[in-house]
């Protein structure tokens, strides 16, 4: 063993569903990026001729959707948009969560309480509602879907990193600290968030998970990034329009991946968090 | 009435006992001593036949003629509370805080017997644990009562329907030495009233000095050796057993002397804290000189921690004032504060929680040296951890990697990293084994001569502060009730309440506290 990092590699490895899921997420990132440049189809015009075709019809191995483009390459396509919104809003989200929960609970005090009440002002208006805002007032794209999604998920892990906080900032490691003379930013720095990283690991996870789906809802109020573009979540909620119709593959297809993805990513956050964990021995 | 039949018991690859063999005869409390990891606890727990799952078990335990390994999940019910009862070392979590004292009582006595009236049993059984008002006491719940009180209604829960063996998982272990006094009394006085056996697990000598029969010593696993109580604390037999009782300190064992006064370098003056309106601490003064060291012993809730916390900026004072080096602390800004924390140390009770877990042992010593951007952090390291008689081995661990001597080592080594004038160490030796506790006491003694730092050491163990201070200071109820050389408060005490204390203070000498005890009345 030779430094904290090949460490933390092997007990990561050692999680054999933490290794399923980065080879999940692989296959995720190649299916949407390689995929395209294997498998071409035209994702742009329309062809109404071929709506709704069956899987394996005219060449079409899973089908085409309402507007006659072909689901494999529309998978690629919306599985771009919805990885890369995923995994930044959730990371963006995540960011400010852990600093503005960490920074209320180890003031306490006043600064605690009004940086609380914004969190608890914020959770009273529905997400949905300023993704509608957001929406009208600008055209979305994925920067700005991005943003959007982060500023309005980062609310609960303000709330769990909080408390982590608060139980934190009184244990003798970080009082003996300031009897030594260090700060709040040593202290929060270096002492409270690496010790509740865990807690912002699995938060991570729960994030971009929850991140991907938000870009379904707006998608399905028709104020998500306009067609062409498309997005898993997106293409779920138009499939069900026509699931009287039995078009099992405009849905199955884009709900199983999204359950991949929420799926990998959980398994790696839990392998990451013993991964960091120092006391890990490994069960 | 309860015999250990060559049991062993492991886990995985760990084995906690190895073919122990002893017995317990009705009336007699034999003591299960030994530190912590010696397997005291779980061969005791086996007799309960409450063993993890995976525990892997031979050899038989036999209570009452039957043989306990060879009962059902349904017998080993019938057996427990009945046959059998458990007192645990902390009332607190083993009372539901969400039911009332009486409510507890009256299922622990019908869980196994018919009675026609349980609230008026358990109102003879509180009386009979020495509580007053006991009609009124089955109506609180348990954060109403004192620690003592709770573990006095342990012991009734225990006693409800009559068991031939009590097992006492360190029974006085979280009470103060007064209180732990008059439960010790209790147990003897029902052990003789109900003839129930008593098997005593603890690691305090002083304990089973004053409440054994026989003693049963554990070391790794291994009974290394059993007798009478006299036999084994006078004239032990064993090597591991003459270690064990050399490293008790012993009150009247201390040599030092008050120095000559000299500019102090600590000054506390009338500090007063409240807390929402009660006084933790109450108009206190008292003075460290340079290379000084002020015990300051108190039992829990006499406001010694707080004080201490004061001396260091950790809490602020509600009245009076906090002089460091002869700055009045709370006129300093944070920034004008820094300089004076390069000169303090601080060593916290419990090293498993005052050291980072996610930084290596280096890591955590260098910090002060960081903080206040010393040069040479290596080579300062290096001699920090020689000093403190850690290898450099070490270096490179995480603290849950080390044992807790070594852990309390490395956070006397960060403590000592800037060379401060004033250390303030706050029980740094209560949660260590006796052992451990003494070799980090000699080395504590051996450093402060060598690099003559002064300092408050916060106790409520009378021996340790014997030790190694100066003088001392003894709290009560927030107030210093008597202060003075370490001399004349341990050898002439005027004050009532030091009297108390260090008559209530266990020696582990079996004669000699027993004398003790008749003389206490």
């Amino acid at each position: 063993m030779s430094g904290p990092t090949a460490r933390r590699l092997k007990v990561f490895r050692r999680n054999k569903l933490a290794v399923a899921g980065i080879t999940m997420l692989g296959l995720l990132v190649l299916f949407c990026f390689a995929g395209p440049l294997v498998y071409h189809t035209e994702q742009v015009l329309t062809s109404l001729a071929d709506s709704k075709l069956e899987p394996g019809v005219n060449g079409h191995p899973l089908g085409t959707d309402d507007l006659g483009y072909d689901l494999l390459g529309r998978l690629m396509l919306g599985g771009q948009t919805s990885l890369v919104i995923g995994l930044a809003a959730g990371v963006l989200a995540t960011m400010i969560g852990t600093l503005w929960g960490t920074i209320a609970g180890y003031a306490g005090g006043w600064v605690d309480a009004v940086m609380m009440r914004i969190v608890d002002a914020g959770i009273a208006i529905p997400a949905l509602f300023l993704l509608v805002v957001a929406a009208a007032i600008a055209t979305p794209s994925v920067p700005m879907l991005i943003l959007v999604i982060g500023l309005v998920s980062w609310l609960v892990p303000a709330r769990l990193m909080r408390a982590e906080s608060i139980a934190l900032r009184s244990r003798a490691y970080v009082e003996s600290m300031k009897v030594m003379g260090g700060g709040s930013v040593r202290a929060i720095g270096k002492h409270i968030i690496p010790n509740a990283i865990g807690t912002v690991i699995v938060n991570v996870t729960f994030q971009i998970a929850d991140a991907v789906l938000l870009v379904a809802y707006v998608s399905f109020l028709g104020l998500g990034i306009p067609p062409p573009a498309a997005n898993w979540g997106g293409m779920l909620s138009e499939g069900l329009t026509y699931a009287h119709d039995g078009a099992w593959w405009l849905i199955l297809p884009p709900g199983l991946l999204i359950v991949m993805t929420v799926c990998a990513f959980n398994f790696i956050g839990d392998g990451l968090r013993d991964a960091f964990d120092v006391r890990f021995e490994g069960r | 009435m309860l015999d250990y039949h060559h049991l062993s018991i492991t886990f995985g690859d760990v084995e906690a006992a190895k073919a122990v063999s002893f017995s317990v005869r009705p009336g007699e409390v034999v003591a299960v001593v030994g530190e912590s990891g010696s397997g005291k606890t779980v061969t005791a727990m086996s007799a309960m036949g409450l063993l993890p799952r995976k525990a892997e078990v031979t050899g038989e335990i036999v209570l009452g003629g039957r043989n306990i390994r060879q009962l059902t999940n349904k017998e080993l019910r019938e057996l427990r509370g009945n046959e059998i009862a458990m007192v645990f070392q902390e009332p607190m979590t083993a009372l539901n805080p969400v039911h009332t004292i009486g409510w507890q009582l009256v299922e622990a006595i019908t869980l196994h017997q018919d009675i026609a009236d349980p609230k008026q049993k358990a109102v003879e059984l509180l009386t009979m644990v020495g509580l007053d008002r006991p009609e009124q006491r089955l109506k609180q719940y348990p954060h109403e009562l004192s620690g003592g009180m709770r573990q006095r209604v342990m012991i009734a829960m225990a006693i409800a329907c009559d068991p031939k063996v009590i097992i006492a998982d360190e029974p006085t272990t979280a009470l103060d030495v007064t209180v732990q006094a008059e439960i010790l009394d209790l147990l003897r006085e029902l052990k003789d009233r109900l003839g129930t056996a008593i098997v005593l697990i603890t690691h305090s000598m002083g304990v089973v000095a004053d409440l054994a029969d026989r003693v049963v010593v554990m070391y790794r696993g291994e009974v290394v050796e059993q007798g009478d109580v006299e036999d084994v604390l006078i004239r032990p037999g064993h090597d591991y057993t003459r270690r064990l009782l050399a490293a008790v300190p012993r009150l009247g064992s201390g040599s030092r002397q008050a120095e000559a006064a000299t500019e102090p370098v600590l000054k506390v003056r009338n500090l007063v804290v409240s807390f929402a309106g009660q006084r933790a601490v109450d108009d206190i003064s008292f003075e460290i000189g340079k290379g000084e060291v002020l015990g300051l012993v108190g039992e829990s809730g006499s406001g010694k921690t707080t004080a201490g916390r004061c001396t260091v900026g950790l809490q602020k004072p509600t009245h009076g004032s906090v002089e460091l080096f002869g700055q009045d602390i709370a006129r300093l800004s944070t920034r004008g504060m820094r300089p004076l924390t390069a000169r303090i140390g601080m060593i916290f009770q419990d090293p498993a929680s005052s050291l980072d877990p996610r930084m290596t042992v280096a890591e955590c010593v260098a910090e002060p040296l960081v903080l206040h951007k010393a040069k040479n952090h290596k080579e300062r390291i290096t001699e920090l951890l020689d000093a403190v008689e850690l290898g450099s081995v070490t270096r490179d661990r995480y603290p849950h990697e080390l044992s807790g001597g070594q852990r309390q080592r490395v956070s006397i080594a960060r403590a000592l990293a800037l060379d401060p004038d004033l250390l303030i160490a706050d029980e740094p030796t209560s949660a260590l084994d006796v052992s451990v506790q003494a070799s980090i006491l000699e080395l504590f003694l051996d450093l402060q001569r060598r690099l003559k730092f002064s300092c408050l050491f916060i106790s409520h163990d009378l021996a340790v502060v014997d030790m190694l201070a100066n003088r001392v200071a003894v709290m009560h109820k927030g107030r210093i009730v008597e202060q003075g050389s370490r001399a004349d408060v341990f050898g002439d005490p005027r004050e009532q309440y030091t009297k108390r204390l260090l008559a209530a203070a266990p020696v582990p000498d079996p004669v000699e506290q027993r004398e003790r005890r008749v003389s206490r009345g």
